[in-house]
């Protein structure tokens, strides 16, 4: 799932400031999970930005909401209404639904009440860690299933690097070298020979590189 | 694969070869880079050209490689992984032939956290291993890293590549030199060696495959000038083992920067006269250039070969 983390209240009430009504839009996807854009965290959001605007004896009127998704144009059609007297939409969805809501509303001021910050999982209650590079070309089987593309920090492809050591990437003690981690794996499974291949460049071009992405599947379209 | 470069004369010879590292300045000036060279000239047969090294901003490494050659010098310029994307990579490659450098390192590079723009992008479109095939496929198949055909005035590069032996997982770390050999290197220069012990067994094991008849293997070593650097060496750089009794020697000596000298030349001498599948030492006096004709001559290595 995609992990983001709210930006600091006050950073959200400096990009409204001018504003006296606002709709707060959470989003009941990815965010929701990671504790940081669902219902409550807009409600929580709402009061925290009204008691800071209170304290400066300039109030602020707020309306909540929070979509099923932000991702897709029919949950953002459900806003409708909503939106036709707000100076501004806080968006508490990660980069898409801001996105989709600024498209969707073109005439209204739209911002982020959150830092997207990478797409991976949860270790323990509280705690989420990057997994994925979104390169667009896995190579997983190649690696005993763990991505160096965003888990070694030089992207390294024919690891590890000499900065591994003590089972830690050189950027910091508190980091695994997916390296080490990928050795680990092809050693307890029998394929060490598997890593004396040589791996090629990425093809970049199916990465960001490319350009915006598109994915169709024509076989479930509609129209 | 024959090239013009002087070093691979020297190497493929069987002469036990010396080389040594200029860092570039953190300014415009060559004054410094020049001083070094014409310092060390006679002492050693090529110096590295640090590429911003630990991430810091300096005088480019092709640049410095310039001044390096007009003051009489082999270069080798090392190219990280970590500044350019392929495009930028070949074409730094294809001017740096046209400037007369024939010697070319292939690192990954320490990874911005550690310089002077700790905010900036890395690169790393390919890695070092892939920068040493495709370089060998330049010259020996005359091909760019796409596979497009390079028509005419092919790079002719001698290829480096560096070893870290004291990196984990150490087991693994003489398959990974191999895999380097196989891609394309025909010259390794090793982390700066401390623990001895642990490059000795390295070293077996490079034996054991073969692999320093295949390639040229060059043990490095870097002079100490206080027991504080060496500590600060033992718990902050990663990939590097200092062991304690280095540390004391350093911290007992009544003039520490003698004794890192002393201790230099020892573990050349050791190297030389025992460790067999090494061809030479990579002297890397960081930020202390001066002491290299010193180091060499007190190791015995000097005169160096005269090569045609």
């Amino acid at each position: 799932m995609i992990i983001a983390q709210q930006k600091p209240v006050k950073d959200v009430a400096a990009m409204i400031s001018n504003c006296k009504k606002v709709l707060l839009v959470g989003c009941a996807g990815c965010v929701t999970v990671c504790l940081a854009g669902g219902e409550k965290e807009t409600e929580v959001m709402a009061s925290s930005l009204r008691i800071m605007r209170k304290m400066e004896d300039n109030p602020l009127e707020t309306v909540t909401y929070t979509a099923t998704r932000q991702c897709d144009p029919e949950y953002v059609d459900m806003l409708g209404n909503m939106v036709q007297d707000v100076d501004a939409i806080v968006s508490l969805a990660c980069g898409v639904g801001v996105q989709y809501l600024a498209e969707r509303f073109n005439d209204k001021w739209v911002v982020p009440a959150l830092d997207t910050k990478f797409i991976g999982g949860s270790t323990v209650h509280g705690n989420w860690e990057e997994k994925c590079g979104l390169c667009g070309d896995c190579i997983l089987h190649r690696t005993g299933g763990i991505c160096p593309i965003i888990r070694c920090s030089k992207s390294i492809l024919n690891g590890p690097c000499g900065g591994s050591q003590y089972g830690k990437c050189e950027i910091s003690k508190d980091v695994d070298c997916a390296w080490q981690l990928i050795y680990d794996r092809m050693s307890a499974l029998g394929k060490l020979d598997k890593l004396m291949e040589f791996q090629p460049p990425k093809d970049w071009s199916k990465s960001r590189d490319g350009g915006p992405r598109k994915a169709v599947r024509e076989d479930v379209m509609i129209d | 694969m024959k090239t013009e470069s002087k070093l691979q004369k020297i190497l493929d010879n069987g002469q036990f070869a010396v080389t040594a590292e200029i860092g570039p300045p953190k300014h415009s000036s060559a004054e410094g880079i020049r001083h070094h060279a014409e310092m060390m000239r006679d002492y050693v047969d090529a110096t590295n050209i640090t590429d911003n090294q630990t991430a810091i901003v300096r005088l480019s490494s092709i640049a410095a490689g310039v001044h390096v050659q007009s003051c009489g010098i082999e270069p080798i310029v090392q190219m990280t992984c970590r500044d350019r994307n392929r495009i930028a990579m070949q074409s730094d490659l294809l001017g740096a032939y046209s400037l007369g450098m024939r010697n070319v390192l292939c690192l990954s590079g320490d990874h911005q956290k550690f310089g002077n723009h700790p905010t900036s992008k890395n690169v790393y479109d390919i890695d070092s291993m892939q920068l040493i095939y495709y370089l060998r496929r330049m010259r020996d198949e005359k091909l760019f890293f796409s596979g497009e055909e390079i028509k005419e005035h092919e790079p002719r590069f001698f290829i480096g590549a560096v070893a870290n032996p004291f990196a984990d997982p150490f087991e693994f770390r003489v398959a990974r030199l191999e895999k380097k050999v196989e891609a394309g290197a025909q010259f390794i220069q090793t982390q700066c060696i401390f623990d001895m012990e642990r490059f000795e067994r390295f070293m077996e094991m490079v034996r054991e495959r073969g692999i320093h008849e295949r390639v040229h293997i060059l043990a490095g070593v870097t002079p100490m000038k206080s027991w504080r650097a060496a500590k600060y060496i033992q718990n902050n750089v990663s990939g590097m083992i200092v062991p304690d009794e280095l540390v004391e020697r350093l911290k007992n000596a009544e003039d520490p920067k003698r004794e890192g000298v002393e201790i230099c030349i020892e573990q050349i001498k050791y190297i030389k006269e025992n460790i067999k599948g090494v061809h030479g030492v990579h002297v890397m006096a960081i930020a202390w250039e001066e002491v290299v004709p010193e180091i060499v001559e007190r190791s015995g290595l000097y005169p160096r070969p005269k090569v045609d």
